[in-house]
């Protein structure tokens, strides 16, 4: 009798064990986001950090995602209140300028922060290649589903997410991504091309991300 | 004393005759001009209400277990403006959680969708009830049972 109470207990125990074993796999951190193989959300948001030459951009321009259609574009959220921020920074600045002549686009975007701070911000980190625009009412960061920052969104030339990462980058998930995406681009895309050689490429002006 | 009494009910009386009249003011079209900003906060109170309904089912990413209704995180704010705005727009509620959620995924809603592997979660509590309720039986026979037999063996 003892050893059916006990075949029964245990039975009854498996399920219970198998799902928390399947929920000790998962990290509660880790939510996969919906937004990869869609089309990057569109948005225009004005530059407050102009960035080096050549990648330099006016201040107070817009910056409108659509136009750079036809090259890779690297968006990186990132706040001057953001720790994870300045471990991602100097790789980042450092990647962007190793590819100032291909066609990829790097832009920061200021996510929940004052232009003010987030400038000072860049001169304490040694400056930084790439311009930065400001996304004042953090609709940008909600369109493309940000839990925090830093986050960095991969497009390919098509104005697809291809790839998103939580959390800083890493000179070889750059290498990797970017290099697979400039790769993917149909031949003829001239290196170094900035939004206007780009712009005769465009589709016509895609709606808002929501599908 | 009396004069005091009839003091009050003068005043009394003349309050008693103002008040219709201040009724009919504010119905006339020269009043009603000016009371035109009463008339946005009853709409803004509506909105607030069903900002709050949309956002009551809306995880806050940035916290845990939390609602963007219930959580002061500078995120949530900015979510619960962008439902507010949406639905000024005139999205139905549908429509902005759709919104939320192809941007974040299911994840993003407080109160899981009832298909596929989530019926696990909203079957559940009456499965275990059931199989609760199955072992109180047993239970209760077993022990019904056996004090029958232990009354019935001396």
């Amino acid at each position: 009798m003892n050893w059916k109470r006990a075949a029964i207990a245990s039975l009854a125990a498996v399920p219970v064990i198998a799902l928390f074993a399947w929920g000790f796999t998962k990290d509660p951190n880790n939510i996969p986001s919906p937004l990869p193989g869609r089309m990057a959300p569109d948005f225009s948001l004005a530059v407050f950090a102009p960035g080096q030459p050549p990648m330099a951009l006016p201040v107070g321009d817009t910056v409108h995602l659509a136009k750079l259609r036809g090259e890779v574009v690297v968006l990186n959220f990132w706040a001057s209140w953001c720790l994870s921020c300045r471990d991602e920074h100097r790789t980042l600045s450092a990647f962007a300028k190793r590819y100032a002549d291909r066609p990829v686009h790097f832009l920061g975007v200021l996510y929940n922060d004052r232009p003010a701070p987030a400038i000072s911000w860049i001169d304490e980190m040694g400056g930084q290649e790439y311009p930065s625009v400001n996304d004042v009412d953090a609709h940008t960061a909600i369109d493309y589903g940000l839990y925090g920052v830093p986050e960095t969104y991969f497009i390919d030339g098509n104005g697809r997410v291809a790839f998103k990462q939580t959390g800083p980058v890493t000179d070889a998930i750059l290498t990797h991504e970017v290099d697979s995406l400039i790769a993917a681009l149909p031949a003829g895309t001239r290196p170094g091309g900035s939004a206007d050689t780009a712009a005769p490429t465009l589709a016509p002006a895609k709606t808002k991300g929501t599908p | 004393m009396t004069r005091f009494r009839a003091i009050i009910m003068a005043a009394a009386l003349a309050l008693g005759a103002a008040y219709p009249l201040r009724l009919v003011a504010q119905q006339s079209p020269a009043a009603s001009a000016t009371s035109q900003a009463p008339a946005p906060t009853m709409a803004d109170s509506v909105l607030d209400a069903r900002t709050a309904a949309v956002a009551e089912q809306l995880r806050c990413p940035v916290c845990q277990g939390e609602s963007i209704q219930d959580s002061p995180s500078e995120l949530a704010q900015q979510m619960r403006d962008l439902v507010r705005e949406q639905l000024k727009a005139g999205k139905t509620p549908n429509e902005v959680r759709a919104y939320f959620v192809s941007k974040y995924g299911e994840w993003i809603l407080l109160d899981p969708r009832p298909h596929g592997f989530n019926l696990v979660l909203y079957a559940a509590p009456y499965l275990l009830l059931l199989a609760g309720l199955g072992v109180i039986v047993v239970a209760v026979r077993r022990w019904t049972g056996g004090a029958q037999t232990k009354s019935a063996g001396p």
